[in-house]
């Protein structure tokens, strides 16, 4: 079975705020949820599948059903961090063409900016996490992790700072334009690579903003997105892969997106070079140089040149990127970027981005989230998507 | 510009039922790994049962101590003292999450030869470590 055609992103919505200290993340679920149905057309009763990941409050996602008011034949709270909801996006395609819910409602909300967190505080992700006895005594937080997988990829592909950085230079040239961004100002490589230090080789403008907010997207069956006034964005590819440490043999060089990738582009029946618009999981600039060489948009240790010299800007470079200034500049809700990856693929299908960085003739776009980190755990999904 | 290795203080790991074992040999100088009987894979961390062949015949073994960095990242904004996180491919074959320590943090190089030594948490637990061998 292919989920290939079988379900339609219908609804999406972006939280404009960046920090909303008198807001609970239940409330900022919400107010996700009812602009993403509000965009499709659709009302609250017709929801009857819901899926969302550890950002939201509560067991599962029975206590998001029970604030919402949900009435719901299907629930799905997978989590494997920020690509949860392109994980979500897929599995909302499988459940509606197996039958089992007709309009899904995917959502994300958190306010870490509010709550003081940061990606260079160590972490334990509960009781009896096996690996953490063997971990936590060594200081590992989000940032040096990340960086040990660019320090190996430095090493072993010749990957420069300078190519790191044209990674937030493009990032920042979209988020000029996008009046909730974050940071809005443009910045230069030199202006990167003189930002503090952070964690070898990671410089703070390596990494992504920290910031409150949320998104949600309506995932629906064909017959139902055809009656909404809405541009069809049909769901033509999926896959999702977890990477780990492999006992021990790890290697740092790849992401899982070198895994869910090949699958997603084989169900979709397309290529990389028919792909117009690609949103990048941008949680540090390596994520990215890493993420193109696996989904195969350049060769395996050459996606510091190909990000280099603004060939990631929309208009001058071949590859436009992450529109919406991307986590690196926009929005990093959660913690998570999964979702508004997602949001600005489907902006771009529609052609509803902004003018200034619209790629022209957008028909097919990919979405790729990794979650937790490069440097040993993650989880990979990949989503393709078609304007019919 | 150097940055010395500054001893910090060390969250003490939080055991669960297993791992005492491997934390008693690294109070007396050893690095434990577990080996599997069947398929005789060293894997780490430690676990019941073998991540490559699934057999739970798994044995600990001593380590020889000594290997060379993978990978590591001078981390020097999480905290008042900078400090080495690092990956050490062991001689045995696998590659463990570690700190560089008793060193210029600022001399370390990916393909340097360590040797194990141990640096103490805050309730006295010894953490396996490595330093230039
Ligand atoms: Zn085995």
């Amino acid at each position: 079975m292919t989920i290939k055609g079988k379900a339609y992103i219908a609804g999406a919505y972006e939280h404009p705020t960046r920090k909303a200290p008198d807001k609970s993340v239940a409330q900022l679920h919400a107010e996700c949820a009812k602009g993403a149905i509000e965009d499709a057309g659709l009302v609250k009763d017709d929801v009857d599948g819901y899926f969302c990941a550890g950002d939201a409050p509560g067991m599962g996602g029975i206590s998001m059903a029970n604030y919402m008011g949900l009435k719901l034949r299907h629930i799905d709270s997978t989590d494997t961090g920020g690509s949860s909801y392109l994980v979500h996006v897929g599995h909302a395609c499988e459940a509606i063409a197996s039958g089992k819910c007709n309009v899904a409602l995917i959502t994300l909300a958190g306010r870490p900016r509010s709550e003081g967190s940061s990606g260079t505080q160590v972490r334990s992700r509960g009781t009896g996490v096996p690996e953490e006895p063997f971990e936590i005594p060594y200081g590992p937080v989000t940032v040096n992790l990340y960086a040990m997988a660019a320090m190996r990829h430095m090493y072993q592909y010749g990957t420069t700072a300078e190519q790191l950085a044209w990674v937030k230079v493009a990032a920042s040239h979209h988020a000029q334009h996008n009046p909730n961004a974050m940071l809005r100002e443009v910045v230069t490589v030199k202006d990167v690579l003189e930002s503090p230090m952070v964690a070898d080789p990671l410089h703070r403008l390596d990494c992504c903003v920290v910031s409150d907010g949320g998104g949600a997207l309506i995932v629906v069956r064909p017959e139902i997105a055809k009656k909404l006034k809405r541009p069809l964005v049909k769901i033509i590819g999926t896959a999702e892969a977890p990477k780990h440490t492999m006992g021990g043999k790890l290697d740092l060089t790849y992401s899982g997106a070198a895994w869910s990738g090949p699958r997603a582009f084989e169900e979709a029946g397309v290529k990389q070079s028919d792909v117009k618009y690609a949103s990048i999981y941008d949680s540090f600039t390596i994520t990215v140089v890493m993420q193109i060489e696996d989904l195969g948009f350049c060769k395996k240790g050459e996606g510091g040149k190909f990000v280099a010299d603004g060939n990631l800007i929309a208009g001058s470079g071949k590859f436009p990127f992450n529109t919406d200034g991307g986590g690196l500049c926009n929005n990093h809700p959660a913690n998570r970027g999964g979702m508004t990856k997602v949001i600005e693929a489907v902006r771009q299908l529609r052609g509803e981005a902004h003018p200034a960085v619209q790629v022209k003739n957008c028909d097919i776009a990919l979405a790729h989230g990794t979650g937790g980190s490069l440097g040993h755990r993650h989880g990979s999904a990949t989503v393709i998507m078609e304007r019919e | 510009m150097a940055t010395p290795y500054q001893d910090r203080k060390l969250p003490d790991p939080v055991l669960n039922v297993g791992d005492a074992h491997y934390f008693e040999a690294a109070g007396q100088g050893k690095l434990l790994l577990k080996k599997c009987k069947d398929c005789n894979e060293v894997h780490h961390f430690p676990r019941g049962i073998c991540p490559f062949c699934f057999s739970t015949r798994v044995d600990w073994v001593e380590a020889k101590g000594t290997g060379t960095i993978y990978t590591y990242s001078v981390t020097r904004r999480a905290g008042p003292i900078a400090y080495c996180i690092a990956y050490v491919t062991l001689d045995e074959g696998i590659s463990v999450l570690t700190n560089i320590v008793d060193c210029d943090l600022d001399t370390v190089k990916i393909g340097q030869k360590v040797k194990l030594t141990f640096k103490k948490t805050e309730n006295g637990t010894a953490m396996p470590m490595f330093a230039p061998a």
